[in-house]
């Protein structure tokens, strides 16, 4: 790779090479078309290039088992990918079982149990499947599988968690044994990234029972109790050649976050998440165990209710979002990890990120300014956090502080954790939330935005801001697509009712021994993936 | 003496009983009173009006509450405590995968506790005011007044993290010799007696102490026993009541309460499954948990009761 033409050359073999090996049974063109249709080879490409790059630094080693500690987990652990609600529950669905697609480090999709996805208009898709996947009872992969996984998110007895990303599956059927039809109920180019969560693994048609997993992923469930552990076991049929190399995979939780560290300090677990910043130190300090820090596109933001109190006023939320000190939050808040945000939801390692945005600064001058107008000054707010949402108090506190300069005071009213979302989450003039990723710009913007959305946290309405975002989901064109979020990201920085400090980062401890470990932006532990991809040193 | 004991046992059970009703009301109002219910609670930041609606259907969350409590109290009755919320499996079965661990660890703490407590509480009321009795008297304290996440905090680092004699983690599904047993249950045995034998110690000493003063035993000494005989033959035991129920209240501590210990040591408890029931707000799983530790303290109590009536003459009659 010396020049540009033969580095061209190279980057073309590889996704020649990987498209054969994705089109066992269909072209290569017909992949290479399916791509171009909907819009995703030029990230694909990309994406392609880290993952190879990275797979061949190292010669993994096959066996070994290893001990997994993560913070979350109860008696409501699940193995049914659609009621999956913590960390835990994301790991054991990509633990356990396959999406049609997966998401690369760019989140842009790459195909999976499906061989292609394609379509001419973004509403009527054609799924193409992998033939030579089974479950692991032996049954062999098709399409009546996929029709059943993905249609029962829609039946309210599922209580799936993504019921209404569902509702737009218009029809699902089987056009024979390897190939899906899915209508939509309006055009959505995202389909294939969407397919690519957690939520959407695929199941065996009629599956009901979930007290063990069935699926088509690395690793078989040997043993799950809730609460107490799951043991994961290689798959030796596993139809990605060679993977995974871990012999089994034992995974718990250790709620407290002391316990956590010590457990892997002392060498009883390998792998620990999530690690807090503030004891970061404890792990980049110590020999033997190294500390990813994944950036994520979480956050924690400030809710600014356009409906209720002094937040009516457009001149009180400017101000707010002026006091935020961005800098010494990420310093004093989150200990140096994390993004500065800028009052968007879309994180700097999105493709569909706008950086001509410019960046609110901290200025005492300008929210004085603003607080005046709005005549709140020398009132007193009062202001809702809890530990629910990560590092919102002391944001908080922060905030409070920089506001005494200005002539407000901040009431700061703090929350237990416990039933925080169903009870404060948004039910205030002034609170905060906290956003974990979701893996497309539309979900992110139709989940958290839209006029209508049921998380509208700051209940705003913008016309403009629906008719873009209806606009860009069935936009096939990239590039159109990239100016369409652009824009959208520009109306909620300016005018939204959200401050969003920064984009947090996902810390996990990790012993040395483990290897081809790397970060996601879905989240930590390689965001949920890691069990197919990393091996143990000898 | 039989007929007494007889009578009184059957007494406490018959109140038990009532006991127990009384607390599974208590139990269902306060937690019926929690703000959320189940549906909310798995659901989350997730939880939209029509998600809400269809899991409390499928989990016959709409019924009056009344209607629910009857239900479960029926079955209950015929030995069926009901299904989980959280995640559809049988309580029974998700209580018979813990309890026998937790009585597993509450058996060996309270097997080196007791007999230590004992021994300290007697030597230090036999010595009062020595040296060893004022030691016991402020490590006692010191014990008490130390939070047990501290104790096991700190354990763990110096004998998991730098020492590296022990795990940090208690692995009781992989017990396979003696020396495994060793290594999972030292340090939550060790946290947990911290407390244990301080308490208990200081109430032996405390009940010893006043039989001590007692005339009965001046005349005794006066006879010429030695002061071995007298602690032990003459005033322990009328000491024997207020000690068992020390002890008893101790071991119902280990029932229930040792949420500290089963999470720092990862050790699979009834505890903690009771805690993420309540945060779940998994009501059959809640209840049946409650149940289980009152009467699980009620049928230690009358144990307590019963063994001071045995060893004291005086109220054997």
């Amino acid at each position: 790779m010396q020049d540009k033409n033969e580095k061209f050359g190279a980057h073309q073999d590889l996704v020649e090479g990987i498209a054969e090996d994705l089109g066992r049974g269909v072209s290569r063109r017909s992949v290479l078309q399916a791509m171009l249709a909907s819009g995703i080879l030029a990230t694909t490409a990309g994406g392609l290039l880290t993952t190879a790059s990275n797979a061949y630094a190292q010669t993994p080693r096959r066996g070994g088992r290893i001990k997994v500690a993560v913070q979350s987990g109860s008696n409501a652990d699940t193995l049914d990918p659609a009621k999956g609600a913590t960390t835990v529950d994301y790991m054991r669905a990509y633990t356990f079982y396959n999406g049609l697609t997966t998401l690369d480090t760019k989140l842009a999709p790459q195909m999976s149990l499906a061989a292609s996805f394609a379509s001419e208009d973004a509403k009527l898709w054609i799924v193409k499947l992998r033939k030579d996947v089974r479950f692991h009872d032996g049954k062999p992969f098709t399409s009546a599988d996929v029709v059943y996984s993905l249609l029962r998110h829609k039946k309210p007895e599922t209580a799936s968690k993504v019921r209404a990303v569902a509702e737009q599956f218009e029809e699902v059927k089987a056009n024979g044994p390897d190939e899906v039809q899915i209508r939509l109920v309006a055009p959505n180019a995202d389909l294939p990234a969407i397919l690519g969560t957690y939520h959407f693994c695929i199941v065996r048609d009629g599956t009901t029972d979930f007290s063990t997993a069935n699926g088509t992923g690395p690793f078989k469930c040997k043993e799950f109790r809730p609460g107490v552990r799951t043991i994961a076991v290689r798959n030796e049929e596993y139809w990605k050649p060679g993977l995974p190399y871990l012999d089994e995979i034992e995974s718990f939780s250790i709620p407290d976050e002391g316990a956590r560290i010590n457990a892997l300090l002392s060498g009883d677990v390998d792998l620990i998440n999530p690690v807090n910043p503030r004891s970061a130190a404890r792990i980049t300090e110590a020999s033997g165990v190294n500390l990813m820090a994944s950036n994520t596109g979480n956050y924690t933001n400030l809710i600014l209710r356009d409906d209720l109190g002094p937040v009516q006023n457009p001149d009180f939320v400017l101000a707010m979002k002026y006091l935020l000190d961005r800098q010494q939050i990420n310093k004093v808040a989150y200990r140096g990890y994390g993004t500065i945000g800028n009052d968007q939801p879309i994180a700097p390692n999105h493709r569909y990120y706008f950086d001509g945005l410019p960046q609110r600064p901290h200025d005492p001058d300008k929210a004085k300014f603003h607080l005046q107008k709005s005549g709140m000054a020398g009132k007193t707010v009062p202001i809702v956090a809890s530990i629910a949402a990560t590092g919102s108090v002391d944001v908080a506190q922060l905030m409070q502080l920089s506001a005494q300069q200005i002539g407000l005071k901040l009431d700061i009213k703090q929350m237990p954790a416990d039933g925080y979302w169903s009870n404060h989450w948004f039910k205030h003039p002034i609170s905060f939330g906290n956003i974990n990723p979701r893996p497309t710009a539309d979900l992110m913007f139709t989940l958290f935005f839209k006029s209508d959305a049921n998380w509208n946290e700051s209940g705003w309405k913008n016309e403009q801001f629906d008719q873009l975002l209806l606009a860009a989901r069935g936009e096939t064109d990239d590039a159109k697509r990239k100016k369409l979020y652009g824009d959208m990201q520009v109306l909620v920085h300016e005018k939204g009712g959200i401050g969003i400090p920064q984009f947090n980062v996902s810390l996990d401890g990790y012993s040395s021994r483990l290897k081809g470990y790397s970060e996601h932006p879905l989240g930590g532990l390689m965001g949920y993936m890691y069990a197919e991809q990393v091996w143990l040193d000898a | 003496m039989n007929s007494t004991l007889a009578r009184l046992v059957v007494k406490r059970l018959g109140s038990g009983a009532l006991t127990l009703l009384i607390v599974s009301l208590v139990v269902f109002t306060i937690t019926a009173l929690l703000p959320g219910d189940a549906a909310q609670a798995l659901l989350g930041q997730e939880a939209t009006p029509e998600t809400v609606a269809a899991l409390r259907a499928q989990f016959g969350l709409d019924q009056p509450a009344y209607f629910r409590y009857f239900q479960w109290l029926g079955g209950l009755l015929i030995g069926d405590p009901g299904t989980s919320l959280a995640n559809g499996m049988a309580v029974a079965d998700l209580i018979g995968g813990r309890l026998p661990n937790t009585l597993k660890l509450a058996a060996i703490a309270a097997l080196v506790a007791v007999p230590l407590a004992l021994t300290i509480g007697i030597l230090s009321a036999m010595f009062r005011g020595s040296l060893f009795d004022r030691t016991m008297n402020t490590a006692a304290v010191a014990a008490v007044s130390v939070p047990e996440f501290l104790i096991a905090s700190l354990a763990v680092l110096l004998f998991a993290v730098h020492l590296q004699w022990l795990p940090a983690l208690s692995h009781v599904s992989e017990i396979n010799s003696f020396s495994d047993f060793l290594r999972a249950y030292t340090m939550p045995v060790l946290t947990l007696c911290c407390g244990l034998v301080a308490q208990m110690a200081r109430m032996t000493r405390a009940a010893v102490i006043d039989q001590l003063s007692s005339p009965y035993v001046e005349m005794a000494m006066l006879k010429g026993a030695r002061p071995i005989r007298v602690v032990l033959t003459h005033a322990l035991p009328n000491a024997v009541g207020p000690i068992a129920n020390a002890v008893a209240l101790s071991l119902s501590y280990l029932l229930g309460g040792v949420i500290i210990v089963e999470s720092i040591f990862h050790y699979p408890g009834i505890a903690t499954l009771m805690l993420d029931a309540v945060a779940t707000r998994d009501m059959p799983l809640v209840q049946a948990c409650a149940m289980l530790f009152c009467l699980g303290y009620m049928m230690l109590v009358l144990v307590a009761d019963v063994s001071a009536i045995v060893s004291n003459p005086r109220l054997r009659k």
